[in-house]
């Protein structure tokens, strides 16, 4: 996969965690996987489509969860609250919107689709039908990650008209 | 949370109404807070484009925060269809897409400004404060920046 796509999505990460959390995160591994994924706390998923389409599921363990979510509430947010999983699906649409938004500043062009919160099965699901590039990022509350997949579903026009013939 | 000079209707002086329109509840909580912040009062919500139109009918808020990805229907032809049946309706889009296209087509539809997410209460604020003198509707009680309570 192209780094150069992957970097807004580090990027964008890095910003809005540095905003929720007061400190900026810091990578500390990134692996590839074909196999499904394995989730590790709790976790979200944004689909896009276009001239790339994918999907990118982030997955937060649940201290870290919590502060986002307490971030965002502006108030403190108990771990066990409903709530806390909708504060990683409103995270992911920050990341992943905020990362998309660069990418079609650039010229990919593409349809964001609303947030989901993935159960175990639906993440093992999801990471099943193309390679994934998963970043762990980790913070003072814990382990952020981000598991992204993605492909060209036709070539940019700019780059067909390169080719040699 | 920070407290700001509070941002009332130039007509009446009254607290500006809003109504807050976004899928996700954690969103809505956190604009309802700002707005609260601005003295503002959340006239309603709504998690999806269809429920705006018809809340927006129901409260006839002053100003509109509208998120763009949402399931049913989409936040710009929410603001289309809004703006149709009430030209003076001040929306203001708030969302994490926000790329030129998105912004352009929101702005043509009707929407008077655009706040990327995640949103920053002091930006909000300018830009609401902008939007609603931007016909003169409502201003703030006093000008000059804001204040600490």
């Amino acid at each position: 996969m192209r780094m150069d796509l992957i970097q807004p999505f580090i990027g964008s990460l890095d910003a809005v965690l540095a905003e929720m959390m007061k400190t900026a995160p810091r990578i500390v591994d990134l692996t590839m996987e074909e196999e499904g994924y394995r989730r590790k706390g709790l976790a979200a998923s944004v689909s896009f489509k276009g001239e790339i389409q994918g999907r990118v599921i982030l997955d937060m363990d649940p201290q870290a969860a919590t502060q986002v979510a307490s971030y965002l509430a502006g108030e403190e947010v108990d771990s066990a609250q409903p709530m806390v999983r909708e504060a990683v699906c409103e995270l992911a649409n920050m990341v992943i919107g905020n990362a998309v938004t660069q990418l079609n500043d650039r010229g990919f062009q593409f349809k964001v689709f609303p947030p989901e919160v993935l159960t175990e099965e639906q993440c093992a699901a999801a990471g099943q039908d193309s390679e994934a590039t998963i970043l762990c990022f980790e913070t003072p509350s814990g382990n952020v990650y981000l598991d992204i997949s993605m492909q060209y579903h036709r070539r940019r026009s700019r780059e067909r008209s390169t080719v040699a013939v | 949370m920070k407290q700001f000079e509070a941002l009332t209707r130039k007509k009446d002086n009254q607290a500006a109404r809003y109504l807050i329109v976004d899928d996700s509840v954690f969103a809505r909580k956190s604009l309802a807070k700002m707005v609260e912040s601005f003295g503002g009062q959340v006239a309603g919500e709504a998690g999806d484009g269809c429920t705006a139109i018809t809340e927006y009918a129901r409260t006839n808020p002053d100003i509109v925060l509208m998120d763009i990805t949402m399931p049913q229907m989409e936040g710009i032809e929410a603001v289309e269809r809004i703006v149709q049946e009430h030209p003076d309706a001040r929306i203001v889009m708030v969302s994490s897409v926000g790329y030129q296209e998105n912004i352009l087509a929101a702005l043509q539809k009707g929407a008077r400004h655009f706040v990327q997410k995640p949103v920053k209460p002091d930006a909000l604020y300018e830009i609401i404060r902008y939007v609603l003198n931007d016909d003169g509707v409502a201003s703030p009680v006093h000008a000059g920046g804001e204040r600490d309570r």
